[in-house]
C-alpha cells in the first residue's frame, strides 16, 4: 500500500516549518537514510531522510511552502510494484494523539498540596518505643560507630567507604575500631575523590549492596552533589521502580568552630529540597543510634547530616540491642503551653538550654526535635502549635529558603487560624561563616536569640 | 519475546584469530542483532517526527558493532551501564524492543512505565543499569558495578559505556584510580564517534583517550568498532583479562554516529561527505553482510528473511507504543521512595 511521508517534528518545541527543499522528485527510487527534502523548523535547516524504501509517487506539497504543520502529509511513497493510480488507498497517515493533560483543566491539584491533597498522605510511622529498661552513656560518637558496627554484623551487604574511615579510623575517629573488625574488604579508604567515590558508591548500591559513604565533611560532598540527586535519588523515579538505591550518605554538616567560610555551613535545606532522599539530622547519642541504624535498613538513599561539635557529648541511650528509631518522626524533648520551638542537630540543646531560662522567667515551652528533615512530621509540630499558637524555628543555617521558609509555610497551610503571632525564624547571619572569633560568634544563633525571640512572639517583652 | 536477539551474551571463548572468531552461524545473528537496531532507530526517528516521541532522542544509528561485538564477549552476570545513546545497548541486552519503544512514547508499556524516557531505561533482570543523562557518570557508576561483583564473588564484569566527550570529565580518572587500585572488574568502553555534539574531538581532547589509563596501570587498545568482528575480538580479549582478576580495561573504539547528536541537530559542524564516506565505506551492517557472503553458507535470500523479520519485531514495536495506554495520573506519586 502507498505510504504517506508526513511533515516531520525535528525539535523538541516546532510545530510547524517550512518545505525549504525536495532533494528528490517525483518517480525517484529512495532507500532508508537517504535525503528527500530539507525543512526550516524553528531552529536550524534539517534534512528529512527516507525510512522506508519505495519510490516517490508524488509530492503533495511543493518546495517553498511556509507554516506546513507537523504531520501533514507532504508526499506518497511507493512501495514495489504500486503505480501512481494507487494512492488513492494511501492510509491516513496515523497522528500523534491528543496528549490527555491537552485538555486538562487548567488548575493542576498536584501543584496545589495545600488546597487539595493530591499528594497521598503517607503512613505516619510508627511511634519511638517507650523505654524503661536500663540505659547506657555513650558519646554521639560511639552511637554513631555502633550503628554502623551492629548493621554490618547484621547484613554482610552493608560496608563503609570514605576517605580516612578505615586505617586512620576516621577523620574525626567515627569509624573506629570498624577495620579491625570487619576487615578492609567492607571498611574502604578512598583517595580523595568525592565526586568519584559517590558514583561508586551508588553503582554499588544499584547493584544491591548498602554502602554506607562517609564525606569527611558535608561541605566536601558539594563535589558528590551530582550523584547524590541525580543519580541515587532520581533512579527510582525514572525506572518506573525497578531499581533503587538503598544507600547512606553520612558525615558532619553545619558550623564547626573557626574553619572559615568554606567548611562551615548547613545543608539541611539543600538535601530536604530534594523529592527520592530521606534527610536526617540527629541531636543526642539516641538520635544517632537509633536513626542511622534506621538509614542503614532503608531502601532509599538517605542523607545523614551529623554535627562534628556534638561528636564528643554523652548521653544515655537504652542499652537495648534492638534499639532503632522511625524515620519521620519528630521528639518533643520538652513539653510547654506557650510557645512551640522547633530545631534541629546541635540547635536542639540550645534550645533547650533557652527554655529553662525562659522557664524562670514564666514562659513555658515545648521544643521539638525534628531529627528528620525529609519526611517533615508536621501532625506533630502542628498538633503542637494548636496547643501554643505560636512557632519559633530555630536553625544554624541561612534563612532564604531555608528550613525556617518551610516551617513558616506549614504554618500557614496548616496552621493559619491557630497562630496568635507571626511565626519567626532564629537562624545564622545570611554571610558566608567569618573567621574572626568575634564574627563567627555574631554570624550563629544562641540561647539569648532564642529568647528574644519567645518573648516576642508571647508579647512578654 | 520475539525481539530478543538470541546471540546476546555468549559462552566465553578463547581468541585464537579473527579469522573463526565467530562462526558463519554467529556472524548472521550479529548481522540481525545490528539490523533490529539499526531499524528500531530509524522508526524511533519517525516516530518523533510524528510527534510521538518528544524531548532528546539520541539515536545510536552507525554505532551498532561497539555494542553487539562487545555483548557477545559477556555472560550472563555481566552488567551494561550506558550514557543516553542507549536504545541499541538495551536490545543489545536482550530487552524487548516493545518495552523500549514503549518508553520512548512515554506510555505505560514502557520499562519504565513512562516516567524515565529515551534517556532512562533499566533493566535488571538483564543486567541493564541505564540510561543516565549526565556526561561522565557512567565511568564511576560503572565502576560501582564492578565492585558489587567483585564484593559479591559472583564471577561477573560491568561494561561501562561513555562518549569522547565525557571522557574528559574529571569523574573518569576518579574512577580510573580506583578501579585500578582496586582491581575493579571493569570495561570502560569509550564509544569515540568523532564528536561531543557538534565539537570535534580534535578541538575538545587533548592526547589519545585509549592511552589515559596509562599512569593508572590500565591497559587501553583502540579497536575498530566499525566491524563487529574487531569488536568481538577486541572484548574477548578485553573480557579474559578483567575477568581474571586483573582490573579494569580500556577499550576505544572508533565509531561513527550517522544521524545528528540528537534529533534537532542540524549537523554542520561536519561535512556531507565525511559522513556519506562513512555510510558507503565502513557500515558495520554491510560490512558484516560482506563476511557472511564470503563464507559461501548463507545467501541473499536469508537476508532478506531476517529482513522481514526485524522489520515486524519493529513495526509491532511501534504498534504497541501506540496503543499503550498513558501512565495514571496517580503514578505522578508512585516510587519516589521505596515503601516500608
Ligand atoms: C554533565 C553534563 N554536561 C553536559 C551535558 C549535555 N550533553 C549531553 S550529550 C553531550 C555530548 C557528549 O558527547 P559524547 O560523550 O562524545 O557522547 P555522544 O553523544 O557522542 O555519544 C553533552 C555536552 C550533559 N548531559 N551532562
Ligand atoms: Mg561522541
Amino acid at each position: 500500500m502507498p505510504v504517506q511521508i508526513l511533515m516531520p517534528a525535528l525539535s523538541p518545541t516546532m510545530t510547524e516549518g517550512k518545505l525549504a527543499k525536495w532533494v528528490k522528485k517525483e518517480g525517484d527510487k529512495v532507500k532508508a537514510g537517504d535525503v528527500i527534502a530539507e525543512i526550516e523548523t524553528d531552529k536550524a535547516t534539517m534534512e528529512v531522510e527516507a525510512v522506508d524504501e519505495g519510490v516517490i509517487g508524488k509530492i503533495l506539497v511543493a518546495e517553498g511552502t511556509d507554516n506546513v504543520a507537523v504531520n501533514t502529509p507532504i508526499a506518497v511513497l511507493l512501495e514495489d510494484g504500486e503505480s501512481v493510480g494507487d494512492i488513492a488507498a494511501a492510509p491516513a497517515a496515523a497522528s500523534a494523539p491528543k496528549a490527555a493533560h491537552e485538555d486538562a483543566p487548567f488548575v493542576n491539584p498536584s501543584c496545589l498540596p495545600s488546597a487539595t491533597p493530591a499528594q497521598p498522605a503517607a503512613a505516619a510511622p510508627a511511634a519511638e518505643k517507650e523505654w524503661t529498661g536500663p540505659t547506657v552513656t555513650v558519646t554521639v560518637r560511639e552511637a554513631l560507630r555502633d550503628a554502623m558496627a551492629e548493621e554490618m554484623r547484621a547484613d554482610e551487604n552493608v560496608f563503609v567507604m570514605g576517605e580516612e574511615v578505615a586505617e586512620y579510623q576516621g577523620a574525626y575517629k567515627v569509624t573506629q575500631g570498624l577495620l579491625q573488625e570487619f576487615g578492609d574488604k567492607r571498611v574502604i579508604d578512598t583517595p580523595i575523590t568525592e565526586y568519584g567515590f559517590a558514583g561508586i558508591a551508588v553503582g554499588a548500591a544499584f547493584a544491591g549492596l548498602r554502602p554506607v559513604t562517609e564525606f569527611m565533611t558535608w561541605n566536601f560532598a558539594m563535589q558528590a552533589i551530582d550523584h547524590i540527586i541525580n543519580s541515587a535519588a532520581k533512579t527510582l523515579y525514572m525506572a518506573g521502580g525497578q531499581l533503587g538505591c538503598p544507600i547512606v550518605f553520612r558525615g558532619p554538616n553545619g558550623v564547626a568552630s573557626r574553619v572559615g567560610a568554606q567548611h562551615s555551613q548547613c545543608f539541611a535545606s539543600w538535601y530536604a529540597h530534594c523529592p527520592g532522599l530521606k534527610v536526617i539530622a540527629p541531636w543526642s547519642a539516641a538520635d544517632a543510634k537509633g536513626l542511622l541504624k534506621a538509614a542503614i535498613r532503608d531502601p532509599n538513599p538517605v542523607v545523614f547530616l551529623e554535627n562534628e561539635l556534638m561528636y564528643g557529648q554523652s548521653f544515655d541511650i537504652p542499652a537495648d540491642p534492638d534499639f532503632i528509631l522511625p524515620i519521620g518522626k519528630a521528639k518533643i524533648e520538652r513539653a510547654g503551653t506557650d510557645v512551640t520551638i522547633t530545631a534541629f542537630s546541635r540547635m536542639v540543646g540550645v534550645a533547650l538550654q533557652a527554655a529553662d531560662k525562659l522557664a524562670e522567667q514564666g514562659i513555658s515551652a515545648e521544643v521539638i526535635n525534628l531529627r528528620t528533615l525529609r519526611p517533615l512530621d508536621t501532625a506533630t509540630i502542628v498538633e503542637s502549635v494548636k496547643k501554643t499558637n505560636r512557632l519559633i524555628s530555630v536553625e544554624e543555617g541561612w534563612p532564604y529558603a531555608g528550613m525556617g521558609s518551610e516551617m513558616a509555610a506549614v504554618m500557614m497551610e496548616q496552621c493559619f487560624d491557630h497562630l496568635d503571632a507571626p511565626v519567626v525564624r532564629v537562624h545564622g547571619a545570611d554571610v558566608p561563616m567569618p573567621y574572626a572569633a568575634n564574627l563567627e560568634k555574631l554570624a550563629l544563633p544562641w540561647e539569648q536569640d532564642i529568647i528574644a525571640a519567645a518573648k516576642k512572639v508571647t508579647y512578654a517583652a | 519475546m520475539a525481539s530478543t536477539p538470541t546471540s546476546g551474551k555468549a559462552k566465553l571463548e578463547t581468541v585464537t584469530s579473527p579469522s573463526n572468531i565467530a562462526s558463519p552461524e554467529q556472524m548472521l545473528q550479529y548481522f540481525k542483532d545490528m539490523l533490529l537496531i539499526r531499524r528500531f532507530e530509524e522508526k524511533a526517528g519517525q516516530l518523533y517526527g510524528m510527534g510521538l516521541i518528544g524531548g532528546f532522542c539520541h539515536l545510536y544509528i552507525g554505532q551498532e558493532a561497539v555494542v553487539i561485538g562487545m555483548q557477545s564477549a559477556l555472560l550472563v552476570q555481566d552488567t551494561v551501564i550506558t550514557a543516553y545513546r542507549d536504545h541499541g545497548h538495551m536490545l543489545a541486552c536482550g530487552m524487548s524492543a516493545n518495552g523500549v519503544m514503549a518508553e520512548l512514547t512515554g506510555r505505560k508499556g514502557g520499562y519504565s512505565r513512562g516516567k524515565g524516557g529515551s534517556m532512562h531505561m533499566f533493566s535488571r533482570e538483564k543486567g541493564f543499569y541505564g540510561g543516565h543523562g549526565i556526561v561522565g557518570a557512567t565511568g564511576p557508576l560503572g565502576a560501582g558495578l564492578a565492585f558489587a561483583h567483585k564484593y559479591k564473588g559472583d564471577n561477573g564484569i560491568c561494561t561501562a559505556y561513555y562518549g569522547d566527550g565525557a571522557a574528559n570529565q574529571g569523574q573518569i580518572y576518579e574512577a580510573y584510580n580506583m578501579a585500578s587500585l582496586w582491581k575493579l572488574p571493569v570495561i570502560f568502553v569509550i564509544e569515540n564517534n568523532k564528536y561531543g555534539m557538534g565539537t570535534s574531538q580534535t578541538r575538545h581532547a587533548a592526547g589519545v583517550l585509549y592511552k589515559r589509563g596509562e599512569g593508572y596501570d590500565i591497559p587501553g587498545e583502540k579497536v575498530d568498532g566499525m566491524d563487529v568482528l574487531t569488536v568481538r575480538a577486541a572484548a574477548l580479549k578485553a573480557v579474559e583479562y578483567v575477568r581474571g582478576g586483573n582490573g579494569p580495561y580500556i577499550l576505544e573504539f572508533d565509531t561513527y554516529r550517522y544521524r545528528g547528536h540528537s534529533m534537532s541537530d542540524p549537523g554542520k559542524y561536519r561535512s556531507k561527505e565525511e559522513v556519506e564516506h562513512m555510510k558507503e565505506n565502513r557500515d558495520p551492517i554491510d560490512l558484516i553482510r560482506k563476511a557472511i557472503l564470503d563464507t559461501e553458507k548463507f545467501s541473499e535470500d536469508d537476508f532478506k528473511k531476517i529482513e522481514k523479520d526485524v522489520k515486524a519485531v519493529v513495526n509491532e514495536s511501534a504498534e504497541f507504543a501506540q496503543q499503550s495506554p498513558e501512565p495514571d495520573p496517580s503514578e505522578l506519586w508512585t516510587d519516589i521512595l521505596v515503601e516500608g
